[in-house]
């Protein structure tokens, strides 16, 4: 691999999450991770917790009204559903990312696409199998990111997962403001564009800045 | 105390004819027991059918189960009401309100008559089967006492300006659930509009007497808090009471999978009602 993290540091951590696959990390505050979309146009699914009392989660609905805009990016604070903030957005290759599609599920597939759907892997199996690592469970999903998934809201209302914006290499990087837990599920849809029809693999990089390159 | 009136309550007999001679006595803000005492119950419904009645104080909160097929009409009389909304399901609460689903699933961000409510398991908890505001919104979600601090100054319970979050959470204790069992919320009766460059934009209230009215598909806990909305951009907290009535309409379940109460439903809401009825089926609920 030659990609290398977008905010520079010790690299602390370097993995690949294959396709269709679940990941996790206790990002230490400070430290900063960076995903690479390594093929382009992957919906990297996303939840976020204090590692000290999971309790305490992403908010989607708290980071959008208090930074005024329903999309991700450079500057973005990602605060939990008490106010205070889990992690920064400190560089970004593509500009948009979502914060209202949340995770898709063998259930869901089944209103959106039908029945013959539900046996597909979903994206909220991912989110309770890498949970329960940590003791967490059904009650502690909420509306997770979507990295590099692009989902516009039209003037009527009207809104969906189209065509992404990422390409192949495209990364974000985002700063751990106190200890968090990531969850992550490197999002396993088939029947939509979030993953340009095909899932492919992501990578993972932490880095503490002030060490060397 | 040296006084020489001699106080009513000095006694335990005293204070038990204080206590009781209350009594009988009402307040704007209240639950009214039994139902059909209500003061301000709809001209549609005979108020003996009326299963829940309550004025909701602005800053204030309430939870109630009801039973599938009940609806319930929030009323905001004065105009400046925020119902902020969460519905978990009464015989296994993991199972509740998801509101990513609920808009991306009917491609809809904005509520209104005819959305489906629906939980994380590709079933529908509640329809919105009547609208007279069109002014809600399932994206900003609710108040948290860390921003009401920050604009009010103060944000518990107890005090003038209390966060949507910390009521959630009074409700959600009061039915055995937790911080755990708090998820994104919708409120109404607040409308916030998304402009094509992504920002939220504050529409605020559709005026006075605006009515939304749910249908249960499930038996459901629900956890209502009336509190003004993240967004709302008056300096002063600003909130008016919330009106609540109920009455078991399970008919009118059937009549609007047929599209004859509200036209015809959406393709992902009818297969999120069978979903739903088929796991009450197999329930043998139904």
């Amino acid at each position: 691999m030659t990609v290398p993290a977008l905010v520079r540091g010790t690299v602390v951590l370097d993995q690949t999450v294959a396709a269709r696959a679940s990941w996790s990390a206790v990002v230490a505050k400070g430290d900063v991770l960076t995903i690479v979309d390594l093929a382009g146009n992957q919906a990297v699914d996303c939840l976020l917790y204090a590692a000290a009392d999971t309790s305490v989660r992403y908010s989607a609905q708290e980071t959008i009204a208090r930074q005024g805009r329903i999309a991700l990016t450079t500057g973005s604070v990602l605060r939990a559903d008490t106010g205070q903030a889990l992690m920064t957005v400190v560089d970004d290759e593509v500009g948009v990312h979502d914060t209202l599609g949340g995770a898709c599920s063998k259930e869901s597939n089944t209103l959106r696409y039908g029945q013959h759907t539900r046996a597909q892997h979903g994206c909220m199996e991912n989110f309770l199998i890498e949970g329960a690592r940590y003791g967490l469970g059904a009650r502690d999903l909420a509306s997770n990111i979507n990295w590099f998934m692009n989902v516009p809201v039209d003037p009527d209302g009207a809104l969906g997962i189209v065509d992404g914006l990422s390409a192949p290499g495209k990364r974000v990087a985002v700063r751990a403001d106190i200890d968090t837990l990531v969850l992550v599920s490197n999002c396993p849809q088939i029947n939509n564009p979030c993953n340009a029809f095909d899932p492919t693999p992501v990578r993972m990089i932490v880095t503490r800045p002030g060490g060397a390159v | 105390m040296t006084s020489d009136v001699k106080s009513t309550t000095a006694t335990t007999a005293g204070a038990k004819a204080h206590a009781r001679a209350q009594h009988g006595r009402t307040a704007d803000v209240m639950r009214h027991v039994p139902s059909h005492t209500s003061p301000t119950a709809p001209d549609d419904v005979p108020a003996e059918r009326l299963v829940w009645s309550e004025t909701v104080a602005p800053g204030g909160y309430t939870t109630a189960v009801m039973a599938r097929g009940t609806r319930i009409r929030l009323t905001d009389p004065d105009g400046d009401a925020c119902a902020h909304v969460l519905l978990h399901r009464a015989d296994g609460p993991h199972e509740r309100l998801n509101v990513a689903d609920t808009v991306k699933v009917p491609w809809q961000a904005y509520i209104g008559t005819g959305h489906p409510l629906l939980s994380g398991f590709g079933r529908v908890l509640a329809t919105v089967v009547a609208d007279t505001s069109a002014a809600h919104d399932a994206l900003a979600g609710t108040t948290t006492r860390f921003g009401n601090e920050a604009k009010y100054g103060a944000a518990a319970p107890e005090s003038v300006s209390p966060a949507g979050r910390e009521l959630f959470l009074l409700g959600a204790l009061k039915n055995g659930l937790g911080q755990r069992d708090l998820p994104p919320s919708v409120s109404f009766f607040k409308g916030v509009r998304v402009a094509s460059d992504g920002s939220l934009h504050w529409e605020g209230s559709a005026g006075p007497g605006k009515t939304i009215d749910l249908l249960l598909h499930v038996d459901a806990i629900i956890l209502l808090a009336n509190t003004a909305h993240p967004l709302d951009p008056r300096p002063e907290f600003t909130c008016s009471p919330l009106r609540v009535h109920a009455w078991p309409a399970a008919d009118q379940l059937d009549a609007l999978v047929a599209g004859e109460l509200i036209g015809p439903l959406g393709p992902e809401h009818r297969q999120a009602v069978a979903n739903t009825d088929a796991d009450l089926a197999a329930r043998g609920v139904l």
